[in-house]
């Protein structure tokens, strides 16, 4: 096995190797889907590992994604690890009865006996000038759904870590992959021993005192981007990234809000039904009497998503959160 | 420039490489659908295997009528009765080496039962106490499936993990004939077939989809039929002899034990009582059709042919009664006792370890059960 020394590295190459470390460490790990194989994935994610593992263990599926996830579900009762890809975040819809229905509560049903050890990787998000139905962010439907976990990286180490742990994990993982930080590059270096990050845990991204964003995936960067920004006001924003949707870290989050008193929850999906509406509530009950002003939240309009055209008037940029932000210092001025 | 317009300059290239299959013939099912019993094939048959299907054809009416009756007390939530189809359910799990995969559907406790599952765990789910109860790794059941073709693509690839990791092990997926309509159903023929999983579905086809009957499921000549766009073969049975589905499904599995691919089998039968005790089944069917198929009872067939050949007398057919019978009053004994559950189960196994989340509202629901409590001891 050879790992090509790339310095940086970008997030699609910590998830292949992620996916190779996990393939060569435990014989029961599958990974399927459409165009994973030969092609290596649209994304390139899965590049190689067909070559290295044998078609029984890289399956190109038919396109199918009900029979992607509703093999896996099958394979998964028989002791395998299935390492599914809906290709992208759309195209994961036909699959929503298997991971409903089975995936998220074949471990319930059978009182434990069953479990299922799936991680469904799913690209999601804008930002890549894709058409209709290659952009969607879903994930208020998996977050809605007991039985499965959400997790999504924002940074290359966390691309790596967080796949080896959803891969690990005796229980269903939805591995949602911001597709417009595929290309991303960080100083994570490929050849050295990398670790695996827990599912659940927040981290702090920036530190500081006015207020938190709270984010997660591929508006990390954009927050953090605003926070730089915000020092020209004489602002000193904290920054969380989730990392996990569920289970969600309760305890950083609230920390967090409760030395800044003040918090605007940020993602790209719509803000009705959104997760900035669950994220928000759980601040308030938590963090009502530290709290400076309303936590708010800067989110996709809701809207289906738009054409590539007109998607950067709908993505949250650095200005609407900066705006956010001004309207937290007038709630607590006034 | 149309094509038309450039004919002049059009220079003709070999055809693609591909080319439709032209040999559909091997994979088409008989017009008629296969019998055993009546024939000249039934001599061929084991008479010890007549015996024990009609042992437990006895028995799986029986447990349909108690099942049936348990609903009426109140012991049951719902009951979808298989009355009718025993044939299918009892060949589909006496087929089977015991290192083989079930998966059946709402309507398949039966065959669960006829599996080796203990009757009162077979109920759990239509009881309501909980949605599964046994563990479907003891006698390979799935869990009774209650969305329609769903478990379908998990018998695939359950089959197909099973051969990558070289055990020669079967899975056999039922399925009702309103099921067929299903994008579960087609994704998991298709799948089966690319991959040739050593796996069977049978169609028990009843004759409607709760009211829906096949003319309004299906334009197709059959359901077999379907199995040839797929590309393996389909085989059309009486289901409701019980000698010729044992003998279509032992073939069908022996096909796939040996490397063969999947079967479709579409077995014909028809569901005497209503879709469940919820259902008003006179609003679409008539009397008279449903007193033809009682004519076609798989059990006095089967009886029928047993006596005639001298295999089965007046003492049999009790023995078999009796056996039943006993069957039906020990489940009746343990049904009617109440189940012990612990709320606290609800939140023990939606994940490996609780999230943070779950513990708060177990730590809830363990305070209501509390004051519950001291509220029945003040």
């Amino acid at each position: 096995m050879t790992t090509v020394a790339l310095k940086p590295a970008t997030m699609a190459q910590a998830l292949t190797r992620a996916l190779r470390d996990a393939m060569t460490a435990d014989p029961t790990v599958h990974v399927m889907g459409e165009d994973v194989g030969t092609l290596g994935g649209v994304f390139r994610v899965t590049d190689g590992l067909a070559k290295e593992f044998g078609e029984d263990r890289v399956t190109d599926t038919p396109l199918a994604e009900a029979g992607i996830l509703g093999t896996a579900v099958g394979m998964a009762m028989y002791g395998l690890r299935p390492v599914v890809e809906m290709q992208f975040d759309a195209f994961a819809y036909p699959a929503f009865e298997q991971l409903i229905s089975h995936v998220a509560r074949m471990r319930n049903r059978t009182r434990g006996a069953m479990p299922l050890p799936i991680t469904i990787r799913v690209p999601y998000g804008g930002g890549i000038g894709g058409v209709e139905h290659h952009s969607d962010s879903s994930e208020a439907y998996y977050m809605a759904t007991p039985g499965l976990h959400v997790v999504t990286p924002a940074t290359v180490a966390d691309a790596y870590g967080l796949l080896r742990a959803a891969i690990a994990s005796d229980d269903p993982v939805v591995f949602l992959e911001p597709k417009r930080l595929y290309w991303s590059k960080d100083t994570w270096n490929p050849e050295e021993p990398q670790g695996v990050e827990p599912i659940g845990r927040a981290v702090v991204r920036r530190t500081g005192r006015s207020a938190t964003l709270i984010t997660y995936g591929p508006s990390v960067p954009v927050c953090l981007e605003a926070a730089e920004a915000a020092t020209a006001e004489g602002w000193d924003l904290e920054v969380v990234d989730l990392r996990s949707l569920v289970p969600f870290d309760d305890e950083t989050v609230a920390a967090s809000v409760r030395r800044t008193g003040r918090a605007v929850v940020v993602h790209e999906s719509g803000s009705y039904g959104g997760p900035g509406g669950e994220i928000a509530a759980r601040v308030t009950e938590r963090c009502f009497h530290h709290l400076e002003a309303p936590v708010l939240r800067v989110a996709g309009f809701d809207i289906p998503y738009p054409p590539p055209m007109l998607e950067r008037h709908h993505l949250p940029g650095v200005d609407r959160i900066l705006d956010a932000v001004g309207r937290l210092q007038w709630e607590a001025e006034n | 420039m149309t094509v038309m317009e450039q004919r002049g300059a059009y220079r003709p290239t070999p055809p693609p490489a591909w080319q439709p299959r032209t040999d559909p013939a091997p994979l088409l099912p008989d017009a008629l659908p296969y019998r055993v019993l009546g024939t000249d094939a039934a001599a061929d048959v084991d008479p010890a295997l007549l015996r024990r299907l009609y042992a437990e054809l006895v028995r799986g009416r029986r447990y349909n009528t108690q099942a049936t009756a348990l609903t009426k007390q109140g012991r049951l939530a719902v009951y979808p009765s298989s009355t009718g189809q025993e044939a299918c359910e009892v060949a589909a799990a006496l087929v089977l080496e015991e290192r083989d995969w079930l998966f059946p559907s709402y309507r398949d406790t039966l065959a669960a039962v006829a599996r080796g599952l203990d009757p009162v765990q077979a109920l759990t789910l239509l009881r309501g106490d909980w949605h599964t109860g046994y563990d479907p790794h003891e006698h390979r059941v799935a869990p009774l499936c209650t969305p329609l073709a769903t478990q379908l693509p998990h018998a695939v690839g359950l089959a197909h993990a099973a051969r990558l990791k070289g055990d020669d092990v079967v899975a056999l997926a039922l399925v009702g004939d309103g099921g067929t309509s299903e994008g579960d159903f087609h994704e998991a023929l298709n799948f089966a077939a690319v991959w040739q999983a050593p796996v069977v579905f049978l169609v028990q086809n009843n004759g409607f989809a709760i009211s829906v009957p096949l003319a309004k499921q299906t334009a197709a000549p059959s359901l077999a039929h379907k199995a040839v766009g797929y590309g393996m073969p389909g085989r059309l049975v009486d289901g409701n002899d019980a000698a010729a589905v044992h003998q279509v499904l032992t073939e069908a599995v022996a096909h796939a034990r040996a490397g063969g691919g999947p079967t479709l089998v579409e077995a014909v039968t028809y569901r005497i009582d209503a879709h469940t005790n919820a259902d008003d089944a006179t609003r679409y069917r008539g009397e008279g059709e449903v007193e033809t198929w009682r004519a076609h009872d798989p059990i006095a067939l089967l009886e029928h042919e047993l006596t005639e050949r001298g295999l089965l007398d007046e003492d049999g057919i009790r023995a078999a009664q009796e056996a039943a019978e006993a069957m039906a009053a020990d489940l009746r004994a343990r049904m009617n006792q109440d189940p012990v559950l612990d709320p606290m189960d609800l939140f023990a196994h939606v994940y490996a370890e609780p999230t943070p989340q779950l513990r708060e509202q177990q730590a809830l629901l363990k305070a209501e059960l509390a004051a519950e409590e001291e509220g029945a001891h003040r």
